[in-house]
């Protein structure tokens, strides 16, 4: 179908171009948040993570060390003397300083190599890999120098924000409860909703009763039917019959406002498979309770699984849902979409820490998205478009 | 009880409860109630075959009327209504006196409604149209390249991440730091780049509605593309040939041969696509919170239910909702019949 291009390789190549475009524009803002999701506060905070890759020259504070420490100060010849490296102490991987200065006033004041005259007879020397002398007349005291380097730092990439966010149970941000509270609210609400629309699609597939059509347009009409109208009257609901909120009215939540989509994924799906199949079985006697458990539900696995998956993703990633019917007051059952939002109101600022949440709550979909995408196109394909 | 273990004593129980009640009410029909035996066996299959398709749309119906249908007719009847509590009542305990339209005349003289349906509106111009733009010029190129495949998946991509999980993607993209720091959003730091002052772009009142709409087009993107992608490799390869032997250029075959062809299906996916929008709750939720002017209707909807206990006015805004669906929903049952007959 080369019909746009043509012969011309020109275009060709205009074609190429655009789709790299269009592919790394839509990339970029995710690859950026993955990126911060591996850097340390300080990194996120001084440079933009499209640099976290090269070598960056960075502007650093660091403390020499602390005078009242012991061991540190030795009197060498009469002179109190400290000596040690700067980018050890940071606790950094050995780099090359090219100027620094004391003072955040004058911060390229001295090249490396050179002495800096701080007063009272107190002197530092600062060499290129870091290493410096700290020397005075009389034993020093205080907090340790500061000194302001310029320096090339090779990238660095850390999994602590993974391992706070996710293994730290003292921390009161982190994920792993909100984890196991979605995938508890996932799992039943998206098992649950396939077998009864599996049933009642064959019914509207293949069962001949009065009234089918209306039942198939009334499906139709309640797919697109806002999810904000069900929520006080369910909410009333829940509350009439004791059971507030909690994991069971999100389950039912979830369970009633997937049902449309299910069956008419499912309905669509079973009246396209083939007639003959299904009417030798009942000429050879059997119930139709038998020809739906034996023949249409294994036929109809594609379906299935499309549908899952469509669930999966809709509750995995539902905030409204699940602020309405199941979180309480206590927090103690909140979802990872929820725990973000108001990490997003508390810790506006801490990109480490949302980047890592984020993440979390994103990779379980993003791999169920590559390992089943072949699944969730037909079903798009299904529900969108008749004989796709 | 252990939150997990309740889940799966509730898979049990759901999947145990729903093919126990399939299999035992078609075994009561065919055994006991209908036996397709004796001197009636004739009358009785035709009458258990009457009303085994109740069974099995049973609980689909009871499920789908209690969530969905009674909602609607609920809603309408609690805009009507004012919530107070019972006098001398238990905490909890309401009265639901009817009130008229006074709710929505409340509604309507807020400045904060009706900046939430100017929101929308501008949301239900921009997001479908850009979407689905996007889309057809993604299906078109990539149909067309080796690697197309891959570069698809990766614009379909952010189908899979949830709405908040997007606002924090977006939410550093548009990261603001005091000018003398180093910017650390993209936006800003390209901005400065040019010569620009650092901007705080979610509080640019009518300009951050843009940004937030940018978000959810990045997210339909990929749902328009697939659906266009699979349209356009429909389109019966002859009319394209033909246009080709009569010399026409590229854009002409894209534009008057394949976009007609396929303008049912474009129209799908903009109404699909225009449904998303009317709903959009997460992404202002968010990320403004409908602060600076960026209200839309359904967080206008949560901030009267959850904030203010306004279960009324609440009510009468998720009804201006269902009327603006209203179209979309006759259109697709209509459409849906046509195809059936």
């Amino acid at each position: 179908m080369d019909n746009i291009a043509g012969q011309k390789s020109g275009l060709m190549w205009a074609v190429h171009l655009s789709v790299l475009a269009l592919v790394l524009l839509w990339l970029f803002p995710t690859v950026g948040l993955f990126v911060s999701s591996f850097r340390t506060a300080d990194q996120i905070a001084t440079t933009g993570w499209w640099k976290a890759l090269t070598a960056a020259e960075q502007n650093l504070l660091i403390r020499a060390a602390d005078p009242d420490d012991e061991g540190v100060q030795q009197q060498v010849d009469g002179v109190w003397t400290i000596s040690g490296n700067l980018f050890e102490e940071d606790g950094r991987p050995p780099a090359t300083l090219s100027v620094w200065g004391t003072s955040s006033r004058e911060i390229d004041a001295y090249t490396a190599g050179e002495t800096a005259d701080l007063g009272d007879g107190e002197q530092i020397t600062v060499e290129a890999n870091g290493d410096y002398v700290l020397t005075a007349q009389e034993q020093m005291s205080g907090r340790g120098q500061r000194v302001f380097l310029t320096a090339v730092i090779a990238p660095e990439f850390t999994l602590e924000n993974y391992q706070n966010m996710l293994f730290d149970p003292k921390n009161v941000d982190g994920m792993s409860r909100a984890f196991f509270n979605t995938l508890t609210v996932t799992i039943p609400a998206t098992v649950i909703p396939i077998l009864i629309a599996a049933f009642a699609a064959y019914a509207l597939a293949w069962m001949e009763f009065p009234g089918r059509a209306l039942l198939i347009a009334a499906v139709v009409a309640l797919l697109v039917v806002p999810l904000q109208l069900a929520l006080i009257p369910l909410l009333k609901f829940h509350n009439g019959i004791g059971i507030g909120k909690g994991y069971m009215g999100v389950w039912l939540a979830h369970t009633g406002f997937g049902l449309p989509l299910a069956i008419y994924l499912l309905r669509n799906y079973m009246v396209g498979l083939p007639r003959d199949i299904i009417e030798n079985a009942k000429v050879d006697g059997a119930s139709d309770f038998q020809i739906f458990t034996k023949i249409v539900l294994p036929l109809s696995f594609p379906a299935l699984a499309s549908f899952a998956i469509f669930q999966f993703l809709w509750t995995w990633n539902d905030l409204l849902v699940a602020k309405v019917f199941l979180i309480d007051a206590t927090g103690r059952t909140s979802v990872m979409t929820n725990q973000i939002v108001e990490l997003l109101g508390t810790r506006g600022g801490n990109w480490e820490i949302l980047a890592t949440a984020a993440f979390v709550s994103i990779a379980v979909p993003l791999l169920v998205f590559f390992v089943m995408q072949r699944y969730l196109v037909r079903g798009l394909l299904a529900g969108s478009v008749k004989g796709g | 009880m252990h939150p997990a273990l309740q889940g799966l004593l509730t898979i049990a129980l759901g999947v145990g409860g729903c093919v126990a009640y399939f299999y035992l009410s078609n075994q009561f029909l065919d055994r006991v109630l209908f036996p397709p035996r004796g001197p009636n066996a004739g009358r009785n299959i035709n009458r258990a075959n009457m009303i085994r398709p109740w069974l099995f749309l049973g609980p689909a119906l009871i499920a789908l009327g209690l969530y969905l249908a009674y909602p609607v007719v609920e809603t309408l009847r609690l805009s009507l209504t004012e919530r107070v509590p019972v006098p001398g009542g238990q905490p909890g305990e309401y009265d639901y006196n009817f009130v008229g339209f006074a709710n929505y005349a409340q509604m309507m003289d807020e400045p904060k409604f009706w900046e939430a349906m100017r929101n929308n509106f501008m949301w239900l111009l921009v997001v479908p149209a850009l979407s689905t733009a996007f889309g057809l010029l993604a299906a078109q190129l990539t149909d067309r390249i080796r690697w197309g495949n891959a570069a698809k998946s990766m614009i379909f991509m952010p189908m899979a991440i949830s709405f908040v999980g997007a606002s924090v993607i977006w939410k550093l993209v548009y990261d603001a730091r005091p000018i003398d720091q180093e910017q650390i959003g993209i936006l800003n730091a390209l901005w400065v780049g040019l010569g620009g002052e650092p901007q705080t772009w979610l509080t640019v009142p009518l300009w951050n509605n843009f940004f937030l709409m940018i978000v959810l087009v990045w997210i339909q993107t990929g749902f328009a593309m697939v659906i266009l992608s699979a349209a356009l490799r429909g389109i019966p390869e002859e009319t394209v040939e033909a246009a080709i032997v009569d010399g026409a250029n590229p854009f002409q075959i894209f534009f008057k041969i394949k976009v007609p062809q396929i303008k049912t299906t474009i129209m799908v996916v903009w109404t699909t696509i225009t449904l998303v929008v009317l709903k959009v709750f997460d992404i202002v939720f968010a990320m403004t919170n409908g602060q600076w002017q960026t209200q839309v209707l359904a967080n206008y909807m949560f901030d009267k239910l959850f904030r203010a206990n306004d279960w009324g006015v609440g009510s009468a805004s998720a009804m201006v909702i269902m009327l603006l669906v209203t179209p979309i929903l006759v259109w697709n049952v209509w459409n849906a019949r046509r195809e059936m007959r």
